[in-house]
C-alpha cells in the first residue's frame, strides 16, 4: 500500500517535473523545433532550482549531448537526464549561510569586507575562474564605489532578497 | 624546526585549499543567479511581445467587425442608415476637392508672440536642422505643419513605390528601423552617426509614429531633410503609416492633443501623406529595404506598378469585386484569388489557428497545417462566397436580435454600399485588387521565422510569416545580396536570420520599458557590407545595473499582466472552479497555470512566472477566489466595486477608445450617447460580451460626466475609474463583491 502511494506520488511529481523542463526548454528554444544551442543549458538548468559547479554542468552537457556533437542539445534526450536530476534533488542550491562562510574564509581578518583587488584575484584566478564580462559584471553590482570594496554580508543580503 | 616548516606548509595547504573552496562556491552561487536573472529577462521580453502582438490581433478583428459591417449589413432604418456611414465615411478616398480646402494654410494666421521655427518654402539644409533643435522646446506651429506636410505630399507623388537608390553619390548608406514617436532616438542617431548630407544618405524604414509621445516632431523632421536631401534621404512606408492603426496606437491622440484647432486638418493630410510613402527601397539593385518581409507571392513587378496611393489602410480593404466583374465579362480571373475576404469569426474552411501565438514557437500552427502551404490558396471563389453569404445572413440575424434592431423582413441578395450612385462608379476604380492588397500588406506585416515555408501570420492578423526558402527564392529571383527589414523589436536593436539573408533593424531603444532594448542602426559600406551601431537612449540606463534594469523592465511587464488577469477575472473563476470539483475552494499549482493559459492564450510561460503572481499559496495549493480579490483589489482603489462591468471595460478598453474615435469621425472628441451605446450593444453582442440592456444605458450614462448627451471621449479615458466614482457617491457596502463577477451587472440595493 504504502509503495503504491509513493510510486503514486512520485508519478504526480515527475508530470510536475515534466511540465516545468518544457516551460524552461521551450524559452530557449528559438526555432520551435525541440532544440536549444547547447550554451543555453546552463541557464535553462539553472533557472530549474539547480546550482551545478561548472565542472557537474559539463557532464551534465556530455550526457545530453549527442555523440557527435551538433552545437544543439534535444528535448528528447534531455527531458529524462533532468526529471531524474530533479527526482534525486541533485546540485542544491547554497544556503546564505553557507556562503558567507564562503566569504569570511577569503577574508580571514575578519574585516566584513573584501576589497576589490582580492576579489578579482579570488574569483579569476581561484576555483571555477570568472570570464572577464562575469567580473565585470559581479563588479558592477557588488562594489562600493566609496570604499572600492565589497561588503560581502550586504551583498548577499541584497542579492537574495532580489532573488526572492 | 623541520616539523615547524611542515606544519606551515599543511596549514598552507589547507588554507589554499579552503579558499580555492570557498572561491569555486561562490562562483557557483553567482552563476546561477546570473542564470535565473537571463530566465526573468527572456519571460519579461515574451509578456511584453505576447501582449503587444494580441493588441494587434485584437485590433485587425475589431475592424474585421467593422469590415463585415459595412460589407453586409443592411441598415433597417433610416436612422440606422446614417449612423453607419457615418462612421464609415471617413474610408472614402479624400477627393483632391477636399484637398484643395486644405490648403488654406496660408490663411492660417502666425501670432507674433509665437518663438517657434517660420519655415519656408523651398527648405533649405538650416530649417531642417533648426528644426531638430527647435523641437526639444516647441512646437511647430500648424500653419507650418500643414504647409510642410503639403509640400511633403506633391514630392511624394512623383515617387515610384519601389525608390531605387545608388552608393555611387553618397559614400555611404545608415539604414533605421522603427522610430515609433522615440525624438530621442533619432536625435541620438543624427548626433552619433551625423547629419544627413549629400555625402551621407539615410533610409528610415517604416513606423515612425504611434506609441511614442513625438511622432508629429519626428514626421517633421524626417519630411523636412527629405524635401532638402531628395536624392539621400529616403523613407519607406511602415505598417504604422496608416490612419486606422494610429486610432488605436496613440498618434490620432497625439495629433489632436497638440493641434487642437487644426488637428483634423492635419490627420486628414496625414492620411493622405501615408498613402504616397513609397513601399520599399532598392539599394544598388542588391539590397531591399522594407518594413516588414515578403511572402512566397511577393511579385516586385506587380508592386512597382501598382498605384500605392490606392491602398490607404491595411485594416480594412473594400477591393474591387473580381467576381462579380467576372461573372458579367465570363473571363477567368487572372490573379486568382477570392473576392472577399471571408470574416475571421466565420468558420473558416481553410482554417486558422483562433489564438495568437507564443512567439518563437508556432506549435500549433504545426499541428493545425502543414508547413509549407502557401499563404493564399482559398477554395473555390463562388463557393466561398456563397457559403459566406448563407453564414452571414445567420450571423447577421443573431447579432441584430440580440442588439434588439427590429428584424429584417426582406433579405437582399446585394449588400448595399453606403456611398451614392455616382461615388460608387468613381469608387470602384479607386479600389486596388484584392491581389494589389495583399502584396501591400504582406510587404508591411510579415515577419520572418525559422521554419521553411510561408503561412498567415495570425499572431499580428496581417502578412505572412516566410521561412529561409521563401527569402532565397526572392533573392534569387531578383538577383539580390540581402533583405533589410523592421517591424519586430529586437533585444539588440538588431537580429541577422535566414543565414544573413535577413536583417532586422530597430530604432527605438528602451521601446517597451527603459532598460528592455537596445536601438540600433546599419550602415551599408563599400561592397555593401552590413555595418551595426547599437545605442541605448537614456542616460539612466547606464547607471543602472543590469539586475535593476531586468526588475524595471520586468515589474512593468509584471503590471501589465496582472491588468491582463484581471481582465479576465470572469472566466478565470470559471476555469478554476472546473479544477474544483470538491468545491473546496483550493486549487493546485499546476492546475492554475494550466487555467490561467487556457483562459489568455498568451503562451507564457507561467509555471516560472508563477512566484512573481501567486505570492499566497501555502503547500503547493492556492485559493483561488480570494486571489482574484487579491488583483482586483490591485486595480481598483476601491474595494467593492461592479468588477463584472469594469472588467469589461478593461478587457476592451483599447477597442473601446478605437471604437470611439471612430465614431467621432470628425474629431471632435464628443460623440453623442445614442451613438455609443448603438456601436456598444452591436459590438459587445458580436463579441459575445454579456451585458444587459440596462448596464449599457448606465454605462453610457456614468460616461456623460456633464449630463449633455454627449461623451468626452477624453474624460472618459482619463477618468477611467468611472464606476468607481459612481459608486463612491452610493453606499460602499451595498455595492455587489468581486466574486459575484459572473452574474452580470446588478445594481445596488435602494435602501
Amino acid at each position: 500500500m504504502a509503495d503504491d502511494r509513493e510510486r503514486e506520488g512520485t508519478e504526480i511529481a515527475v508530470a510536475e517535473f515534466h511540465k516545468k523542463i518544457k516551460e524552461a526548454f521551450e524559452v530557449f528554444d528559438h526555432e520551435s523545433n525541440n532544440t536549444v544551442d547547447v550554451r543555453e543549458i546552463g541557464t535553462i538548468i539553472r533557472s530549474l532550482g539547480c546550482c551545478p559547479s561548472e565542472g557537474e554542468l559539463h557532464d551534465l552537457i556530455a550526457e545530453v549531448e549527442e555523440e557527435e556533437p551538433t552545437g544543439y542539445i534535444r528535448y528528447e534526450k534531455f527531458l529524462p537526464v533532468m526529471t531524474q536530476v530533479l527526482l534525486e534533488r541533485r546540485y542544491r542550491p547554497i544556503p546564505e549561510d553557507i556562503l558567507l562562510r564562503a566569504f569570511e574564509v577569503l577574508d580571514p581578518a575578519k574585516r566584513g569586507f573584501l576589497s576589490k583587488e582580492e576579489l578579482i584575484k579570488y574569483m579569476t584566478e581561484e576555483g571555477e575562474p570568472f570570464s572577464q564580462e562575469e567580473m565585470e559584471e559581479m563588479l558592477s553590482a557588488a562594489i562600493d564605489p566609496e570604499s572600492n570594496s565589497i561588503h560581502y554580508k550586504d551583498y548577499i543580503t541584497m542579492m537574495v532578497i532580489d532573488e526572492n | 624546526m623541520g616539523s615547524g616548516t611542515s606544519t606551515q606548509h599543511h596549514f598552507a595547504f589547507q588554507n589554499a585549499e579552503k579558499a580555492f573552496k570557498a572561491a569555486a562556491l561562490i562562483q557557483r552561487w553567482y552563476r546561477r543567479y546570473m542564470a535565473r536573472l537571463e530566465m526573468r529577462r527572456r519571460c519579461t521580453w515574451s509578456i511584453f511581445q505576447s501582449i503587444e502582438y494580441a493588441g494587434q490581433q485584437d485590433q485587425v478583428k475589431l475592424h474585421d467587425f467593422f469590415s463585415y459591417l459595412m460589407d453586409h449589413f443592411t441598415p433597417s432604418s433610416h436612422n440606422e442608415r446614417d449612423f453607419l456611414s457615418r462612421m464609415f465615411t471617413e474610408e472614402r478616398l479624400p477627393q483632391d476637392s477636399e484637398m484643395e480646402g486644405c490648403r488654406d494654410y496660408d490663411c492660417i494666421e502666425v501670432p507674433d508672440s509665437y518663438m517657434g521655427p517660420r519655415l519656408s518654402f523651398p527648405l533649405l539644409p538650416d530649417h531642417a536642422t533648426a528644426l531638430l533643435e527647435a523641437f526639444r522646446l516647441k512646437q511647430l506651429h500648424a500653419r507650418y505643419v500643414l504647409n510642410l506636410l503639403h509640400e511633403t505630399r506633391k514630392y511624394l507623388v512623383q515617387l515610384p513605390n519601389i525608390n531605387r537608390v545608388s552608393t555611387c553619390y553618397s559614400e555611404e548608406i545608415t539604414v533605421c528601423g522603427d522610430l515609433h514617436g522615440q525624438l530621442d532616438d533619432l536625435i541620438f542617431i543624427f548626433y552619433k552617426n551625423g547629419l544627413p548630407s549629400p555625402e551621407r544618405a539615410y533610409v528610415f524604414n517604416g513606423d515612425f509614429v504611434d506609441r511614442g509621445k513625438d511622432s508629429l516632431e519626428i514626421l517633421m523632421v524626417l519630411f523636412a531633410f527629405m524635401l532638402v536631401y531628395p536624392k539621400e534621404f529616403h523613407l519607406n512606408r511602415g505598417n504604422h503609416e496608416d490612419h486606422m492603426v494610429n486610432l488605436r496606437y496613440g498618434f490620432t491622440k497625439e495629433v489632436m492633443h497638440k493641434y487642437k484647432t487644426h488637428g483634423k486638418k492635419i490627420l486628414k493630410v496625414l492620411q493622405d501623406v501615408f498613402c504616397w510613402l513609397p513601399l520599399a527601397t532598392l539599394v544598388d539593385e542588391k539590397v531591399l529595404i522594407l518594413h516588414g518581409g515578403v511572402s512566397d507571392k511577393t511579385d516586385l513587378e506587380l508592386l512597382s506598378k501598382l498605384d500605392r496611393h490606392k491602398i490607404v489602410s491595411a485594416m480594412r480593404c473594400k477591393t474591387r469585386k473580381e467576381n462579380e466583374k467576372q461573372a458579367e465579362k465570363g473571363k477567368a480571373n487572372q490573379t486568382g484569388s477570392a473576392g472577399k475576404p471571408s470574416p475571421w469569426f466565420l468558420p473558416q474552411s481553410h482554417s486558422l489557428p483562433s489564438s495568437p501565438l507564443r512567439l518563437g514557437s508556432h506549435k500549433a500552427h504545426k499541428d493545425s497545417r502543414s508547413s509549407s502551404v502557401p499563404c493564399s490558396i482559398p477554395p473555390n471563389p463562388q463557393e466561398l462566397s456563397r457559403q459566406v453569404r448563407r453564414s452571414v445572413d445567420l450571423e447577421l440575424e443573431r447579432c441584430r436580435q440580440q442588439a434588439g434592431f427590429p428584424v429584417i423582413k426582406e433579405k437582399k441578395e446585394e449588400p448595399l454600399l453606403f456611398s451614392s450612385e455616382a461615388d460608387s462608379e468613381a469608387g470602384e476604380l479607386l479600389q486596388p485588387t484584392q491581389e494589389e492588397w495583399r502584396q501591400v500588406v504582406d510587404i508591411l506585416w510579415s515577419d520572418p521565422m525559422a521554419q521553411e515555408g510561408c503561412k498567415a501570420n495570425t499572431v499580428r492578423g496581417g502578412g505572412c510569416y516566410f521561412g529561409p526558402n521563401v527569402t532565397e527564392q526572392l533573392l534569387q529571383k531578383y538577383n539580390l545580396q540581402f533583405l533589410i527589414r523592421s517591424h519586430e523589436c529586437k533585444p539588440e536593436g538588431y537580429e541577422f536570420c535566414h543565414s544573413r539573408k535577413v536583417l532586422t533593424i530597430f530604432s527605438a531603444s528602451n521601446y517597451y520599458e527603459v532598460g528592455s532594448n537596445r536601438g540600433a542602426y546599419v550602415k551599408l559600406g563599400p561592397a555593401l557590407t552590413p555595418h551595426i551601431v547599437q545605442y541605448q537612449a537614456n542616460k539612466a540606463t547606464h547607471m543602472l545595473t543590469m539586475r535593476q534594469r531586468i526588475s524595471r523592465v520586468e515589474e512593468s511587464a509584471l503590471r501589465a499582466l496582472r491588468g491582463k488577469l484581471f481582465a479576465h477575472s470572469s472566466d478565470l473563476l470559471g476555469e478554476f472552479k472546473k479544477h474544483d470539483k470538491d468545491k473546496t475552494g483550493l486549487i493546485t499549482l499546476s492546475d492554475w497555470a494550466a487555467a490561467v493559459e487556457s483562459v489568455l492564450h498568451l503562451g507564457l510561460p507561467w509555471r516560472m512566472l508563477r512566484p512573481q503572481l501567486v505570492n499566497s499559496s501555502t503547500d503547493n495549493m492556492l485559493e483561488y477566489k480570494s486571489w482574484l480579490e487579491d488583483l482586483a483589489k490591485e486595480q481598483l482603489s476601491h474595494e467593492n466595486i461592479q468588477s463584472s462591468l469594469l472588467e469589461t471595460l478593461y478587457r476592451n478598453r483599447s477597442n473601446l477608445e478605437t471604437i470611439f474615435r471612430i465614431i467621432d469621425s470628425d474629431h471632435s472628441g464628443f460623440i453623442s450617447l445614442d451613438e455609443f451605446r448603438q456601436t456598444w450593444k452591436l459590438f459587445s453582442s458580436h463579441m459575445k460580451i454579456d451585458i444587459t440592456d440596462d448596464c449599457i444605458c448606465d454605462l453610457a450614462r456614468s460616461i456623460d460626466f456633464n449630463k449633455d448627451g454627449h461623451i468626452d471621449i477624453n474624460e472618459f479615458l482619463e477618468a477611467f475609474r468611472l464606476v468607481e466614482q459612481s459608486c463612491s457617491e452610493g453606499n460602499a457596502s451595498e455595492c455587489p463583491q468581486a466574486t459575484n463577477a459572473n452574474s452580470g451587472y446588478s445594481r445596488p440595493d435602494a435602501h
